[in-house]
């Protein structure tokens, strides 16, 4: 079975994002990029269902201006065995990239797609939900187990309530959640290794593809800054401020 | 104008999600209509026609809805949507799996977890884990939206409004549901507490998490809540994380205890009303949004709290 794996470029998540002090987006100018966590879960995910003998080949899979490559690399590095690169300077909302991504599967034929269930920066929480729907796949979203029993995936979800087990006929997509795994890191020799693996360079006019942003951005702020209140010497203090503030 | 409103629910009960979706899918305006999917759900669709504003509610019963995969959702409301201008769902896990599947099937953007409504085609919405607010704005002629409750509130009680059975597709679906495994819990749920104590790293285990935790939120009346590091080192169940990628809370008391206040916790927790903090790093940053600050060993100060209040 081929795996997909889509990652996306975003800011590193140690990083604290400024806003513009022209309203236009958060700055990124000079700022750390990483992959985003939820796709290096992915990809961890895929090369456990290799070294299962599940997967037989992982392409992964970015949308994004030129240095999403490097984001690719690491993919590579962590086991990814060729990368796709849709490149594009233009912001690429979610249904766009679904879009691209239903057209790589239909050419590639994966029996899997693993994205993750939320990119860190724009926590859109759709993309994985979009592709599957336009293929007209089954879904397993916030997948924190996913195992293959037969023809069928059987996938554990992180659900408001708790856990919740539905089973997917394949091929389908899967999104990930935080307890999935835990992602390995990238060896020296693997990110050599890694150098010497293909990427194809394509654009969205390749796909057929229309970008064109649905929404657009009126302005970026700053949230409400909540002020830092006051340190209290002990229980006590603490109980007759809690009540003086109606709060218990 | 018509917006339809997807109900949260659990079949026997409305849950508060709906109200609040209901609030935001009015402030956007026109008639607003609630869809009840569910399997003998027919509790939760009257206790939704109670809900002021409402013009009719729609239920859909049926044996897949009793637990409906996004796949039933979206054979259910895609065809509904040619009578509505826009899809209000509440961002819970099951709003959040459904609604985008239906947005694609529309060829439209979903507008996930907005905060506000500012008019027909504009809305807020947080993004990087709440260090930025978007305001954006639709170019698409149906709105397909996910509203964060806390930012919302609840709905009025209305005097009835009618419900409306409708059929719905049964399948079968390419996934199935199979089983569920729910905590058990006579606390209340997050997303409605009034108040919330959340416990985190500083734990250290499961059964100091229960010991410590679990005995001032019995005293506070209080939803227990978890940072990401104490649900991935199993000292608490996943379904009781708050952040950016877990719950979003904003009750009128929030105590965070070993809690060191990363951005991605902060993003769940730093609209609640009162924030206490217990950490016995007085830099933690944790202690900038807090209102009350206690610095120290957790281990001495919680069971003195508990035993005073
Ligand atoms: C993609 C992604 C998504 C994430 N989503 C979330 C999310 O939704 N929610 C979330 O919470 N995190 C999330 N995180 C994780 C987040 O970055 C932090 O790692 C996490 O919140 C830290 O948890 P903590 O504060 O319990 O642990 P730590 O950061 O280890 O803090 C423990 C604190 O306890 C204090 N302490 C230790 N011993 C004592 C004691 N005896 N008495 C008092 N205080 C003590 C320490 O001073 C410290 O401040 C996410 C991370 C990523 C990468
Ligand atoms: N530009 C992109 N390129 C590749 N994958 C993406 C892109 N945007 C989103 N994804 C995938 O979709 C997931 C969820 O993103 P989102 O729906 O934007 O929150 C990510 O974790 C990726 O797996």
């Amino acid at each position: 079975m081929k795996v997909l794996v889509p990652v996306k470029r975003v800011i590193d998540y140690n990083v604290r994002p400024r806003v513009k002090p022209d309203q236009t987006g958060v700055d990124l100018a000079n700022v750390k990029m990483a992959m985003n966590p939820f796709c290096e879960i992915a990809i961890e995910e895929a090369v456990r269902l290799k070294e299962k003998g599940i997967a037989t080949e992982i392409v992964v899979v970015s949308i994004g201006p030129a240095q999403a490559q490097e984001t690719i690399r690491i993919g590579l590095a962590m086991g990814g065995d060729r990368g796709i690169l849709v490149q594009t300077d233009a912001r690429a909302e979610p249904l766009s990239v679904a879009k691209i991504i239903r057209a790589i599967a239909e050419e590639e034929k994966p029996g899997l797609i693993i994205t993750g269930k939320q990119a860190i920066d724009d926590d859109n929480n759709q993309t994985g939900q979009m592709t599957a729907a336009l293929l007209g796949w089954p879904q397993g979203t916030f997948a924190s187990a996913v195992v293959k029993d037969g023809d069928k995936l059987m996938v554990t979800r992180e659900v408001d309530g708790g856990l919740q087990t539905v089973e997917l006929s394949t091929p389908a997509v899967v999104t990930t959640d935080l307890r999935l795994n835990e992602p390995r890191f990238a060896s020296l020799p693997n990110i050599m290794k890694a150098k010497k693996k293909e990427i194809a360079i394509k654009s969205p006019a390749d796909y057929g593809v229309d970008i064109t942003p649905r929404l657009s951005v009126v302005k970026v702020t700053e949230p409400k800054k909540r002020e830092a209140g006051e340190k209290v010497a002990d229980v006590d203090t603490l109980i007759s401020k809690l009540k003086s503030a109606g709060a218990i | 104008m018509a917006v339809l409103v997807l109900a949260e629910h659990s079949n026997s009960a409305l849950n508060d999600a709906t109200g609040k979706v209901l609030s935001a899918a009015l402030a956007f305006g026109g008639d607003v209509d609630i869809l009840v999917a569910g399997e003998n759900a027919r509790p939760a669709a009257e206790a939704a026609s109670k809900l002021a504003g409402v013009r009719k509610v729609l239920l859909a019963d049926g044996a897949p809805y009793g637990k409906p995969v996004a796949e039933a959702l979206e054979a259910l409301i895609v065809p509904l949507m040619g009578a509505y201008d826009a899809l209000f769902a509440p961002a819970t896990t099951n709003g959040k799996n459904a609604a985008p599947r239906i947005a694609a099937r529309l060829d439209v953007m979903q507008i996930s977890e907005i905060t506000a409504v500012i008019d027909k085609d504009t809305f807020e919405r947080p993004i990087y884990a709440g260090n930025a607010i978007l305001t954006v704005r639709s170019s698409d002629a149906k709105k397909i939206v996910t509203v964060r409750g806390t930012a919302f509130p609840a709905a009025g009680a209305g005097s009835g409004a009618p419900i409306e059975t409708i059929a719905a597709p049964s399948g079968p679906f390419a996934s199935k549901f199979v089983r569920e495994e729910l905590s058990k819990s006579d606390r209340p749920e997050l997303a409605s507490a009034k108040r919330i104590v959340s416990g985190g790293r500083a734990l250290a285990s499961s059964d100091q998490f229960q010991q410590y935790i679990l005995p001032l939120a019995d005293k506070l009346k209080a939803g227990v809540g978890a940072s990401r590091a104490a649900v991935d080192a199993g000292y608490a169940p996943n379904d009781y994380q708050v952040g950016q990628t877990g719950k979003v809370v904003a009750p009128e008391l929030y105590v965070a205890v070993g809690i060191s206040g990363a951005i991605q916790h902060l993003a769940g927790m730093k609209d609640s009303k009162i924030i206490v903090a217990v950490n016995k790093d007085e830099e933690a940053p944790i202690f900038a949004v807090a209102d009350f600050g206690l610095v120290g060993d957790l281990f001495k100060i919680v069971p003195e709290l508990t035993e005073k209040l």
